[in-house]
């Protein structure tokens, strides 16, 4: 009994105790920017594309069918954003990128429903395919255009436009600028209140209209997926495909919707990292995030408003490092509490090979801490990508995965 | 298996070609240009002898990154890290072998085997993760990679960098002599070419020993039950925990050996311009060979072949990049064709053995 008292304290611990150490890290004077409105702001837009590629691989995983592909189709919506974007307007690049990446799913859909082949055999090799398409028509389509080069588009045409809250964030009615209550509070730096208010600051300040577009996907999908009889025709096919076959389910049409929705919706992530963010198209300037929306919707369980916070995590990882390389410095400490916790949590546990680990690496980063002034610029690179690992490594405890998942349906065979 | 099932499987590669060659012949003539001549300069490109030797030192390390891939794929694990883990291995190694000087043959030993222990360290991490922390491992090469080459550019300037040198990007000291694999130019009479990479001869013995390994030991044997039925396999007594960390760190055992050839035979040392995306590139070769030592190796020739001879496309205005989509092309129709191919087998397999139940 106590036993389970304590390990249900400790399984919180590993969210609760990240966030409290921020927290009070960010009090102090050179680590302040860690919880300002700018990085909550940065750390939304850096989200965003992870979300949109987190909910496209929940749409197919919940048909059964794995999505690895969430990157090529991602990278096909940056190429056809751009394109779209510097040949018709903004909001026609983001429809053209959805489009685009709707495309290369509906390919990995004939692959993996229609012809059965390996689903991550397919998503591998749609991945290849993409960057080479990409690349090939990067190629042809702005050969004789000037700031064009054969890894990066010229710059879109039009403005996708942005919103700032009168009254609450200070932004403008009829041109005049309103009060920014939020804004006020930031100021004051009272611990916790000030934080949060930056946080809410982030959601309300120089929001792009994309984004709130792009936010608007996780109710619609809580409500599609959950709620309606064509979501539960597609979440019956991942679970019991057979099953569902004798109820009357087109199992093959249901797998086809869901994977060519992700791969929309992924085309959608890369979009919208074009026109929300370089406004140009960068060879590889997808970097693996499409890997890291599968990542978040393991972390989120399979949850649209559990992949909103799995990306937002990751966000704001990624935005320590763009907006302030010194607050990544300060994250050095935190994780050396955090391994130290953790060695007493598995001293605890009588397990002490890790225990010990656990002490070793704290030392290590304290010392590390205290020996530097800022964390190398490589470094900083790659710290969502080890986020990623680091937050897999204590949250997988109880995902639950679609039954079938990674099984080929063929009709009329038992599986 | 039959004669006309042995023949059937063989076709899927040639049918996959061949739509993959006109699929691109029918952009070529989107995009106004004409495909029968451009396949034909690329061919007469491809077979001058000069271009014959770029293509085989190119396959190399095509090949065997095709087979640290296959390693995995035997077993249902997906190696997607190779590329971080290749990159890992030669920056070590080529960092090591450049602190000294043995005779030749014991220093390249020593080179390759301090590549392959580091490339398999570094899989290994995702061999760990998988089993204690139940993480896919596609995830996580891929975060590996990106992490491996943040490392690399951190200690390529910080840590290996060539001291006092004039030079103004970060590169490794080069190896010494001894460190050099001699070419095999003399060996086949080829004088006035450049250099063919000694490494060669490493690739073959690695076909040969991947050969083995898979087919005729136990480890093989387990790797390809637990890929082919894994519940029968837990059921024998394998280990998935265990054959799990074995197979990824083999795989990457055989990743150390992906930048060998070009470091050991042409760069001498680790510098920006170092060869990368052989491990993706390995992990197309590896579905188009089927996991086979003999398909990867065409495989491996046949991708060589298209990136050398897309060379000179664009003196003929013809976009090169034309190349990448035949290869991906290739890549996705051929998976798609073996699935159909094997399917068929299959069923003509049932359809033999049950009118043998009914004479």
């Amino acid at each position: 009994m106590t036993q389970n008292i304590f390990r249900s304290i400790f399984r919180r611990y590993i969210v609760i105790t990240p966030i409290l150490l921020v927290l009070i890290v960010a009090q102090m004077e050179e680590y302040s920017q860690l919880t300002t409105s700018g990085t909550f702001g940065a750390a939304i837009r850096l989200a965003i594309p992870i979300m949109l590629a987190g909910l496209g691989g929940l749409y197919s995983e919940k048909t059964g069918v794995v999505n690895i592909g969430l990157e090529g189709m991602m990278i096909m919506g940056t190429w056809f954003g751009a394109w779209g974007g510097f040949t018709f307007g903004a909001w026609q690049g983001v429809f053209i990128g959805m489009l685009g990446g709707a495309l290369f799913g509906l390919i990995h859909a004939i692959a993996t429903v229609s012809f059965q082949v390996d689903h991550i055999v397919s998503g591998v090799a749609i991945n290849i395919l993409a960057a080479g398409v990409a690349r090939f028509l990067n190629v042809i389509a702005f050969e004789d255009i000037a700031f064009a080069s054969s890894t990066a588009s010229p710059r879109i045409t039009g403005d996708i436009g942005k919103l700032t809250v009168p009254y609450l964030a200070g932004g403008n009615i009829n041109g005049e600028e309103t009060s920014n209550f939020f804004g006020y509070i930031e100021d004051l730096n009272i611990f916790l209140v000030s934080d949060f208010a930056g946080l809410v600051l982030g959601f309300l300040s120089n929001i792009s209209h994309l984004t709130i577009f792009a936010l608007a996907i996780v109710p619609l999908s809580v409500l599609v997926l959950w709620n309606t009889p064509i979501g539960l025709q597609m979440r019956s096919v991942g679970e019991y495909p057979t099953g569902s076959e004798s109820l009357g389910v087109n199992v093959y049409l249901m797998k086809y919707i869901g994977v060519t929705i992700s791969g929309a919706l992924s085309g959608l992530a890369g979009a919208y990292l074009v026109i929300a963010g370089t406004g140009i198209y960068l060879e590889g300037q997808t970097g693996g995030r499409g890997f890291i929306g599968l990542a978040s919707m393991l972390f989120g369980n399979y949850k649209p408003f559990g992949i909103l916070m799995g990306s937002g995590l990751f966000g704001f990882a990624d935005a320590l490092q763009l907006r302030s390389p010194k607050a990544v410095h300060g994250l050095l400490v935190i994780i050396a509490i955090f391994l130290f916790v953790l060695a007493l949590k598995t001293l605890f546990e009588k397990k002490y090979i890790p225990s010990l680990i656990s002490l070793v690496l704290s030392s290590g980063f304290l010392i590390w801490f205290l020996n530097s002034e800022s964390i190398p610029n490589q470094f900083v690179y790659f710290t969502p990508h080890i986020t990623t690992l680091i937050v897999l490594s204590f949250s997988n405890q109880r995902i639950k995965l679609p039954e079938k998942i990674g099984v080929p349906y063929k009709k009329g065979e038992l599986s | 298996m039959k004669l006309s099932l042995r023949i059937a499987s063989f076709s899927a590669p040639i049918i996959a070609l061949a739509i993959s060659f006109g699929l691109s012949s029918l952009i070529l003539l989107f995009i106004g240009k004409d495909p029968i001549e451009t396949f034909q300069i690329m061919f007469e490109y491809g077979i001058k002898g000069k271009s014959i030797v770029s293509i085989i030192n190119r396959s190399i390390p095509l090949y065997i990154s095709a087979i640290a891939v296959a390693v995995g794929f035997k077993m249902g694990l997906f190696n997607i890290g190779v590329e971080g883990q290749y990159l890992v291995g030669s920056i070590v190694a080529a960092f090591i072998g450049s602190q000294f000087s043995i005779i030749t043959p014991l220093h390249i030993l020593f080179i390759i085997l301090i590549a392959v222990a580091c490339s398999a360290m570094w899989a290994a991490i995702a061999g760990y993760l998988k089993v204690k922390k139940g993480i896919h491992e596609v995830i996580s090469t891929i975060m590996l990679n990106y992490i491996g080459t943040g490392l690399i550019s951190y200690s390529l300037t910080n840590v290996f960098d060539e001291k006092g040198s004039e030079y103004e990007l970060p590169r490794t000291p080069e190896l010494p002599d001894t460190g050099q694999m001699p070419a095999l130019n003399n060996l086949f009479g080829l004088e006035d070419l450049q250099d063919l990479h000694g490494f060669l001869f490493v690739a073959i013995i690695v076909g040969i020993f991947y050969y083995w390994l898979v087919w005729k030991t136990t480890l093989g044997f387990d790797l390809r039950i637990t890929g082919s039925n894994p519940i029968a396999a837990k059921f024998s007594g394998i280990n998935p925990n265990r054959l799990i960390v074995v197979a990824m760190v083999t795989s990457g055992g055989f990743a150390g050996l992906v930048g060998l050839g070009p470091l050991l035979g042409y760069f001498h040392r680790f510098t920006i311009d170092f060869p990368t995306g052989l491990g993706f590139a390995g992990i197309a070769v590896a579905l188009l060979g089927r996991n086979h030592p003999f398909g990867m190796g065409v495989g491996a020739l046949l991708f060589a072949f298209l990136e050398r001879s897309s060379q000179i496309l664009d003196l003929n205005d013809v976009p090169k990049e034309i190349e990448r989509m035949l290869q991906a092309f290739i890549l996705l129709i051929v998976v798609v064709f073996y699935e159909v191919i094997r399917r068929f087998i299959v069923k003509q397999q049932i359809k033999d053995a049950s009118k043998k139940v009914e004479t």
